[in-house]
């Protein structure tokens, strides 16, 4: 049986594993953008807090994934699923890029642009959401981008944890030591990060261009 | 308030004073024991190198420094007490290329302080029509964004933006620094003109003495953070102190000295 073969016999399957997969990186990514974000602000308001910040999303970033689900697994609640387990652990991973995007993304702003802000007489909040934040979109879309792909990949592992996803076909593959079943969870996969990467990065690009509209 | 007897006559008919203000930041002293003082109607021109205390006064104006010691007064009342909200909305601010939000079109960054300050619709088109007018742009241009338009262009959107709402104070930083000599001589002619009708506060930067000369009613010499004179425009060149003739010199010594 080949690839294909083996794809549509098992389209239902790999069909839900998929949306699985989805609502896993999903999620995790907008609670990592839920928190990530409002961070990054912060940050830019209160720079000492950046270094602390920063810092501590790096570290999270370089624990081993494997690591982190076991050390989550004891936790209340969260331990109970795992998909719970998966998510959190999946969003702590993408928190970096978006806390580190929409930081730089705001320190980016041409500081002339927003001091003639200032000296107009609109409020911090003002200037926040009306002149900063979308001065800074495309960068921090860029972030999300980078968080969402980060999240795809890393879902894969999830299903070591029993929280489903197309990890679930790699992991089996690997021990039915079979290709066709490893491939059937690594190509959709690849092509759900390319696809978020793709969308995301137009996004991107539209956004951008708000610093020197034409 | 502990006001010197001398400045309480002034108090009334200024619209910006300067009393004995100084600035100190991270132990350098920015500008040092400034009094100054400009009436209603009045075109004061700051001249200056680079680093000699320009920007930082502009600041203490609109409160986006506040002295270190003795006081700055916008309309009688000390920039401290002012909500600094409330301050900077009636001080048009222009700077060096506009300053404009490069997101915005051009409507929408001449209509942002009424907008901000929630003018009914109507009335915001209506002042952004005739702004353009004052400033001499098309009417097309309103809805083009900042870098589809020329220098020139974009520095009289700069300035139709500080005017949006009236204010009774105009500073300007090195306004017209960015432009090419020919529009910076069109912009300085015009901006004369419609001085002359507006009749405000103004407080304009530069390092150009023949700027200073064209636009000012007072020019004030500034070195190093302090006032070195202050004297009517015509007066300026007939100034014996010697950093004025080296600036006087250093202009003519030159044809054309752009």
């Amino acid at each position: 049986m080949n690839f294909l073969q083996f794809m549509m016999a098992n389209r239902q399957q790999v069909l839900d594993l998929t949306l699985e997969h989805m609502t896993l990186a999903g999620v995790a990514t907008f609670l990592a953008a839920l928190v990530g974000i409002p961070l990054g602000i912060l940050i830019t308001r209160v720079p000492q807090l950046s270094k602390p910040v920063l810092g501590g999303a790096n570290i999270i970033q370089t624990i081993p994934s494997l690591a982190l689900f076991g050390f989550l697994l004891p936790a209340p609640w969260i331990g109970e699923r795992g998909s719970r387990l998966a998510i959190l652990a999946l969003a702590l991973y993408a928190l970096l890029p978006l806390i580190r995007n929409t930081y730089a993304g705001i320190r980016s702003v041409d500081p002339a642009v927003v001091e003639a802000g200032r000296a107009m007489g609109l409020t911090d909040r003002q200037l926040l959401f009306q002149v900063e934040l979308p001065l800074a979109s495309g960068v921090i879309v860029a972030g999300l981008r980078i968080a969402a792909v980060l999240s795809i990949g890393l879902a894969t592992i999830a299903a070591a944890i029993g929280a489903g996803g197309l990890g679930e076909f790699i992991f089996r593959g690997l021990a039915m030591v079979n290709n066709q079943v490893i491939l059937a969870g690594a190509v959709p996969a690849a092509l759900l990060a390319l696809f978020a990467d793709f969308v995301l990065g137009r996004l991107e690009r539209r956004l951008g261009s708000l610093r020197s509209k034409s | 308030m502990n006001t010197p007897p001398s400045h309480e006559r002034d108090i009334e008919s200024s619209a910006i004073e300067f009393d004995h203000a100084s600035f100190r930041l991270n132990g350098r002293t920015l500008l040092q024991d400034l009094v100054l003082s400009v009436k209603q109607g009045e075109t004061l021109v700051l001249l200056g190198r680079s680093g000699s205390g320009k920007t930082t006064t502009l600041k203490l104006i609109n409160r986006l420094l506040l002295p270190s010691a003795g006081d700055v007064r916008v309309n009688g009342r000390r920039t401290a007490e002012w909500d600094p909200i409330r301050l900077r909305r009636g001080i048009g601010y222009v700077i060096q290329d506009g300053g404009l939000f490069p997101h915005f079109t051009v409507e929408r960054n001449i209509a942002l302080v009424p907008r901000i300050e929630n003018w009914p619709q109507a009335c915001i088109e209506a002042r952004v029509r005739e702004l353009l007018a004052t400033v001499g742009l098309n009417q097309e241009l309103a809805s083009r964004y900042p870098s589809q338009l020329s220098g020139g262009q974009r520095q009289r959107v700069g300035v139709a933006r500080a005017l949006a709402a009236d204010p009774p104070i105009l500073i300007l930083d090195e306004a017209f620094g960015a432009l090419d000599p020919i529009t910076r001589s069109e912009m300085q002619k015009e901006f004369r003109a419609l001085q002359q009708r507006m009749r405000k506060a103004v407080i304009f930067v530069t390092h150009d003495l023949r700027e200073a000369l064209l636009l000012a009613d007072r020019i004030a010499l500034m070195e190093e953070g302090r006032l070195i004179v202050d004297l009517p425009a015509a007066e300026f060149s007939r100034s014996q102190h010697p950093l004025v003739r080296a600036y006087v010199e250093a202009f003519s010594s030159f044809p054309n000295p752009d």
